[in-house]
């Protein structure tokens, strides 16, 4: 087993679930447990698909900036909607956010597989034309020998998502940001009494989280697979593993960096070593293990800073008595 | 220019409308805050009606009612969590328009509520700066020193690193004063301060509240316990049902009168308390010891008798263990060690209830009817009806597949009548009957099956008064039919009043069996703050 080409690859996989658990701790930390993540992650992926699509048949040569832009700026735009969607649903009609969640799982789904299918195989062709660009940011890694397949072998997305979770990480703990919107998670009355407006925060914090997930889904196809291929069953599964990581990660984003190199490493390591087929889905387990070790874990420790949010999948009504 | 706006800001048919008020006397505007008709719905229920309240400034006015009569809706307009329906809210002469606490926060209006607004996970310090949306950096040093010298002005204590969730309930009051102030507030609204504080910190509470109106800040407290209306406020605002009675300057009324005012009629406010007869051992705890899953110690050693024909007071700050030894002798809690032994009446036997399942304990007669905060948590089921709630005591008594509804029915139509519960019907939610029915409705079932051992927790917490005393008065009957009653409650008057004998209770020890006849509210209250101030300087003597 070669370990640079084995953490090379676990670190560049990693940003799957560093966009999907990044996004989904900003939505979490305002009390939203969204549990449509896996389907906006798909509307991210579609999105890309869409605006690559767009740009490879309204160009006749293709330039890395906007074959980058164009797919990331749908993707964002999408599972954001997406986002909005469930914030409307929750925060103005006031349904249950576990069901909503579920909902958008299965309508993120279908809705990348139904445009998909409209698109036809011209999107095939765009994926194939700007995948390139999303790989390798540093041509120059190749020189460096261990060091730059371990640092600088990665493509642009791969840096970004590391760049999303320290700032966020940054954001909560040190702004007044971030200290109103983990006010809002914890106890919404109590921010509300102070002055903090909860449903903004709620609606900004939900859209944005959406966003960032939804570009985990742009890295997966456009990154990662190169290639639609059976993309949306992969990304809906890695999304719920994105979700598991955020438990994992205790809501820390910053964790989460370290967390998705070691889930994708636990999620790639059978094709590493030799095992049997049979074994392989053994092994894709391990993440799921390791969160629920971590769950029992923490809630045995009964650490106050470790617990989720107080107010994680309640919704806050001012005037209810 | 200045000038004009000044003149446009005081306009003449408010100005007008002050001095009529006030017989003619020229107001040099001393008045902080006045609202003027204010009434608020909810549904078709009346909170508010027609309510007319002035605050001076350098003023404490106390706002007095029963629960129930909308004292707290309407603070909650003055700082925005509702909107009134109609009226008008008046500040500095001039009429606003108040839609959130944000907006309360601007017109410099503060409220503490009874519940506290506070975020467990953060600290003392951070919780004071949420929601303040100044200018400049965002540094947690500057905002802690900020707060360290508002607590040094008023005389506060507080460790602004401190956690919330590490806190007691009146370090926990303290940060919620302080975040008000730390706003610049000048009109201070408290809800019900004292409901959870010892008759000490009381005190201390109530120093800090003097020397912030000797400051000229207008402070409103809201209460229903009459000896501190009389002890701390300058003037009275009575409410009753929401509509607003009269206001009366303190020094110029008696408890009495103020009684009558908030009742509507007069009545006495003695418990007939009988002496004991026929008194027997019941319950005999000794050395229990008891820790939360998290491995704390809650119950340390406690040994104690409770015995029939007599109430038993449990007093002490909440969460010092109350809960757990309710719940340990019902079979509820899992005990290190120590034992419950349990006199039956019938048989003269005595059995150890540890031994027993929770079922086996209730067909013995002991009961256990818990209020817990949320009222619903224990013993009700929220959506069920006022029947179906009676047969979850009594299911298993059914001998064919089928539920009978026959006996449960006529129960609950007994309850109603004889606890005079408020509701359309016995087919009516429980969760939509008001706090104090619901409570008539727990207490109510459990004391129709006949218990040996009647243990009753916080049973009037949330009723008004009348409701209270009919409470007290099915304590005080079964008390005289030869039940072992155990009383927890949290209004030290009434524990001195209806309880035979109290045992008070601190950071899960027992820290005194007294004679409630005998004992001063001062000594209680000394008692319940002895184990926690003894850990206290065992600590001072660790550090040096």
């Amino acid at each position: 087993m070669n370990i640079i080409a084995f953490l090379s690859s676990a670190i560049r996989f990693s940003a799957v679930f560093l966009f999907g658990s990044t996004g989904e701790t900003i939505t979490e930390k305002s009390g939203h447990l969204n549990l449509g993540t896996p389907g906006i992650m798909c509307m991210g992926a579609i999105g890309g698909c869409v605006g690559a699509n767009i740009y490879v048949s309204n160009a006749n040569t293709i330039h890395a900036v906007p074959a980058i832009l164009l797919p990331l700026l749908f993707a964002l735009l999408f599972a954001g909607l997406t986002g909005l969607l469930y914030c409307f649903l929750t925060v103005s009609l006031r349904s249950n956010q576990n069901v909503t969640g579920l909902m958008i799982t299965t309508f993120g789904v279908g809705l990348a597989k139904f445009i998909k299918a409209d698109l036809g195989e011209s999107v095939d062709a765009a994926i194939g034309a700007v995948c390139t660009h999303f790989r390798n940011l540093f041509p120059f890694a190749d020189n460096l020998g261990w060091f730059g397949e371990i640092f600088f072998s990665y493509g642009i997305l791969v840096y970004l998502a590391i760049a999303v979770a320290v700032a966020t990480a940054i954001i909560l703990k040190k702004t007044r940001v971030g200290l109103h919107l983990r006010a809002v998670g914890e106890n919404p009355a109590t921010a509300d009494a102070a002055g903090i407006n909860v449903t903004a925060y709620r609606y900004t914090a939900t859209v944005v989280g959406s966003a960032v997930s939804g570009l985990g889904g742009l890295f997966f196809i456009f990154d990662y697979m190169g290639a639609w291929d059976s993309g949306l069953t992969s990304t809906e599964a890695l999304g719920w593993l994105a979700v598991a990581l955020v438990i994992f990660t205790v809501w820390k984003p910053d964790l989460g960096i370290l967390g998705s190199i070691l889930f994708s490493a636990l999620y790639l390591l059978p094709n590493f070593v030799e095992v049997s087929f049979a074994m392989r889905d053994l092994f894709n387990m391990l993440p799921y293990i390791v969160t629920i070790v971590v769950l029992v874990l923490t809630s045995m420790r009964k650490k106050r800073e470790s617990q989720p949010p107080a107010n994680l999948g309640l919704n806050y009504f001012r005037e209810e008595r | 220019m200045s000038d004009t706006d000044k003149a446009e800001k005081i306009s003449p048919p408010c100005l007008s409308f002050l001095t009529n008020q006030n017989g003619g006397k020229t107001v040099e505007n001393n008045v902080a805050l006045e609202l003027r008709n204010v009434c608020k719905y909810f549904g078709e229920v009346i909170a508010n009606k027609n309510v007319d309240l002035t605050v001076r400034k350098g003023e404490i006015l106390a706002i007095l009612g029963e629960n129930g009569s909308g004292k707290t809706t309407l603070m909650n307009m003055i700082s925005g969590i509702y909107f009134p329906d109609e009226g008008e809210i008046i500040i500095d002469g001039e009429p606003v328009v108040i839609r959130s606490p944000k907006d309360a926060f601007r017109y410099k209006i503060g409220m503490i509520h009874q519940h506290f607004k506070l975020v467990d996970v953060f600290s003392a310090g951070e919780n004071i700066v949420l929601g303040n949306s100044e200018d400049g950096k965002f540094r947690m040093k500057e905002v802690n020193a900020r707060v360290m010298e508002i607590a040094e002005k008023y005389g506060f204590h507080v460790d602004v690193k401190k956690k919330i969730y590490e806190m007691s309930v009146s370090e926990k009051q303290t940060v919620e004063i302080i975040k008000v102030l730390y706003r610049g507030a000048d009109i201070l609204i408290l809800d019900e301060p004292t409901a959870v504080l010892t008759p000490q910190e009381t005190e201390r509470l109530f120093a800090v509240l003097r020397r912030m109106r000797d400051d000229g800040k207008s402070i409103i407290i809201i209460t229903h316990k009459l000896h501190e209306v009389l002890s701390l406020s300058d003037r009275v605002s009575v409410l009753r049902k929401g509509e607003y009675i009269a206001t009366v300057e303190t020094a110029n009324t008696t408890e009495s009168e103020l009684t009558e005012m908030m009742v509507g009629k007069k009545i006495s406010l003695n418990i007939d308390r009988s002496e004991p007869k026929d008194v027997q051992e019941r319950l005999v705890v000794s050395a229990l010891n008891c820790n939360t899953r998290e491995g704390v110690k809650v119950l340390d050693n406690v040994s104690f008798t409770a015995r029939a024909g007599e109430i038993l007071g449990i007093a002490g700050i909440a969460g010092s263990g109350q809960r757990e030894l309710l719940e340990a002798i019902a079979g509820l809690q899992h005990l290190e060690s120590g034992e419950i032994i349990y006199h039956d009446p019938k048989t003269g036997e005595a059995v150890n209830l540890r031994d027993k399942t929770p079922l086996q304990i209730r067909e013995l007669g002991v009961r256990l009817s818990f209020v817990p905060e949320d009222r619903l948590g224990m013993g009700l089921v929220g959506n069920m009806d006022i029947v179906d709630n009676m047969m979850l005591r009594s299911y298993r008594k059914g001998k064919s597949a089928f539920l009978d509804r026959k006996n449960p029915q006529d129960l609950a139509d007994r309850i109603i009548e004889e606890l005079e519960v408020v509701t359309p019907g016995s087919h009516t939610p429980v969760r939509r009957l008001s706090g104090g029915n619901v409570q008539k409705v727990l207490v109510g079932r459990e004391i129709s099956l006949a218990p040996t051992v009647l243990m009753a927790a916080y049973p009037v917490r949330g009723l008004d008064i009348n409701s209270s005393y009919t409470i007290y008065n099915l304590l005080n009957s079964q008390k005289e039919n030869g039940v072992a009653v155990i009383f927890v409650g949290e209004d030290l008057d009434v524990l001195l009043e209806l309880c035979d004998r109290i045992l008070v209770i601190g950071g899960g020890k027992i820290t005194g069996i007294v004679d409630a006849r005998t004992i001063t509210k001062e000594e209680v209250g000394l008692l319940m703050t002895k184990t926690s101030s003894m850990n206290e300087e065992k600590e001072a003597e660790d550090h040096a």
